[in-house]
């Protein structure tokens, strides 16, 4: 219950933001008036009509200029939860997708290598989640449509024990709903 | 040396690394490896006689140990401190008291003899006597009778390891405990089990506590040794439980957003102090079992304070910060609400414990991009690595604070390894499957009064 009392302050806080920080933009009228009265049941083939993202068979988002699907991994330096420069345009395509469909949301998984405490590796893993997560709500994402979990050093991609292993397994990945 | 490499092949059939070096013995099915690194003291010679009295195993099952008399040399052997002589170097096997000759335990060079007797009555309870001698003196200092079921020999057994160790040292003996850990079988596969498990502190008797598809990490102990507390991601996400060991019943304690990690039971197991990113971003905070009441204790907006350790006295806790740039240990005191950076060598050091007395620390340290676990006197300010392996982690004390246990990596697969904080001997406990990891040693357990029959003590 609480819970529950949590995010919605968090959505109306948001939306508050969004109308406080982008008044100059044209989604805002549009975003005042999703928090006034969201419409859930609205048929996402409407919104289809003239799309600046598409969807893939499984419902996933696909790259609007040649029709692949959008990689969903980015990957981390080591110790550090910067986002690659080479992953902001797919970010932001992300981005678009999740302004595009408010229906949707994603979770974002934070991941570490073997390397340093389990529980520091957690804190280390939700530290990257947090950065997509503040690239894709600053973008306009609502926060309602994103959520984090940090599984830090649990949950390798590979499970070898070496530098290549390790890259792959520093990362940040959405798992859309 | 020698004799020790001999006495634990003769008795244990188990495979001994001494300095370092592998010496690739043949050994049935070796459960525990040991390295034994030199050391500077000369380790107390004790004889561990077989004890009188039918084979135990014979007469009771495989419940029973084979021999209470080795499961003591052992303990007393991975101490470090002493040295235990083969079985078949002895030169008699005296199963009471007039049947020891001081003299010729002398001539071996003996400082303390253990005899015992079993006797298996018709209701398979065994009653175990056991008299300590000071061969250089000529008497007897301790003798003991317990009264046990086939079960719990083993436990009788490490309680007459404790009474030998701490009438010899004056430090109240750690063998008779438990450690908990984190089994992963299948890892790395869409299959991994994670278990979490109880065993002896020699690694025997285990028992599966929980068993999960989804990580299970942090497990701690309540300081009565009867609950513990970890880290689950059951629901999908991290959550803290505490169960009980004996009944199983579990209570999910935090299950707030975010991180809820790092569970550790204050000194009089009411409270449970913890690291939530609730608010933002992970903050050590302090909960109260029986009020469920939540308190914060840090406040660092952009810092992962995580890895909370409670001082002896519950008055400070001590935790991993990375409020500086980098992580380092902190220690903060609850009532004055003072925190007070510990450790400065090296760009990583974490998940501290603080040794009994609360001079000083064991934690992980990163020395030119390896991770060993080192020991730091918090008064004169000096850092040793105890570790020479890489990728150490999960460093925790035997509750007498001789020695830590810690996680580390074996051919790729997870293991447990165990040090003496005075970094003379190292032994590892290897397991036949999967990923061992996240080791926690018990608090001193009570023994069964019920099953003393009698004790007899002289001054040494």
């Amino acid at each position: 219950m609480r819970r529950a009392f949590h995010a919605l302050g968090l959505a109306i806080l948001a939306g508050v933001v969004i109308a406080g920080c982008q008044s100059t933009k044209p989604e805002t009228a549009e975003a005042a008036v999703v928090v006034e009265a969201p419409k859930r049941a609205q048929p996402p083939a409407t919104t289809r009509i003239d799309p600046p993202t598409r969807v893939g068979p499984d419902n996933e988002p696909l790259n609007p200029s040649d029709g692949t699907p959008l990689g969903r991994t980015f990957y981390f330096e080591f110790d550090r939860s910067r986002i690659a420069e080479a992953d902001l345009r797919v970010l932001a395509m992300h981005a678009d997708f999740l302004r595009d469909f408010r229906n949707r949301s994603v979770v974002i998984e934070g991941h570490c290598d073997e390397r340093g405490t389990r529980e520091y590796n957690l804190a280390l893993g939700e530290r990257r989640a947090q950065a997509v997560l503040q690239f894709l709500t600053s973008s306009g994402v609502r926060p309602s449509q994103v959520e984090m979990v940090s599984f830090g050093e649990e949950r390798p991609e590979d499970a070898g024990h070496d530098e290549r292993a390790w890259a792959k397994n520093r990362r940040a990945v959405l798992v859309y709903r | 040396m020698n004799g020790l490499l001999n006495a634990l092949i003769s008795r244990l059939g188990i495979a001994v690394l001494i300095a370092g070096v592998a010496l690739g013995l043949a050994a049935p099915a070796p459960a525990i490896e040991i390295v034994i690194t030199e050391g500077r003291d000369s380790p107390t010679r004790i004889a561990v006689v077989p004890f009188g009295g039918p084979p135990l195993r014979d007469r009771l099952g495989p419940v029973a140990p084979l021999e209470v008399a080795d499961i003591i040399a052992f303990d007393l052997m991975r101490s470090g401190q002493f040295d235990a002589l083969p079985t078949e170097n002895m030169i008699s096997y005296p199963a009471t008291p007039e049947e020891v000759y001081f003299r010729d335990w002398r001539l071996l060079g003996m400082d303390y003899v253990v005899i015992g007797n079993n006797v298996v009555r018709d209701d398979d309870r065994v009653a175990i006597t056991y008299h300590l001698f000071d061969a250089n003196n000529d008497r007897e200092i301790e003798t003991t009778t317990w009264f046990a079921a086939p079960e719990q020999l083993r436990d009788v057994a490490h309680w007459i390891a404790d009474e030998v160790y701490e009438r010899i040292t004056g430090v109240r003996g750690a063998f008779a405990t438990k450690i908990l850990y984190v089994l992963v079988r299948n890892p790395g596969t869409s299959s991994a089990v994670y278990q979490l498990i109880v065993a002896d502190a020699d690694g025997e008797r285990e028992r599966v506590l929980f068993e999960s598809p989804e990580p299970l990490l942090s497990p701690s102990w309540a300081p009565d040794g009867r609950r513990v507390a970890y880290v689950s991601f059951e629901t999908g996400r991290s959550t803290i439980v505490v169960q009980e060991v004996e009944s199983g019943v579990r209570t999910r304690v935090a299950a707030y957003p975010g991180i809820n990690g790092a569970p550790v039971f204050s000194p009089d197991g009411r409270k449970l102090a913890m690291s939530l990113s609730r608010d933002g971003n992970p903050e050590i905070y302090v909960k109260d079992l029986v009020t469920e009441e939540l308190e914060r204790i840090t406040r660092r907006r952009n810092a992962i304070d995580t890895e909370p350790s409670w001082g002896e006295d519950g008055k400070s806790l001590i935790f991993t910060s990375d409020r500086g740039g980098r992580p380092q240990i902190y220690i903060k005191d609850l009532d004055t609400g003072l925190a007070d950076r510990l450790t400065f060598e090296g760009d990583y050091n974490a998940r501290a414990h603080l040794l009994p007395g609360g001079r000083h620390l064991v934690y992980v340290h990163r020395y030119n991009g390896v991770y060993h676990i080192a020991w730091q006197d918090l008064e004169r300010d000096v850092v040793h690595r105890l570790t020479e392996t890489s990728l150490d982690e999960s460093p925790t004390l035997a509750p007498n604070g001789t020695m830590a246990m810690y996680a580390t990596q074996q051919n790729g697969r997870g293991i447990l390894a165990v040090v003496s904080v005075d970094s003379r001997v190292r032994y590892n406990l290897s397991s036949a499957v999967g990923d061992v990891r996240e080791p926690a040693w018990s608090p001193f357990l009570a023994t069964d009064a019920q099953l003393l029959i009698s004790r007899a003590q002289r001054a040494p």
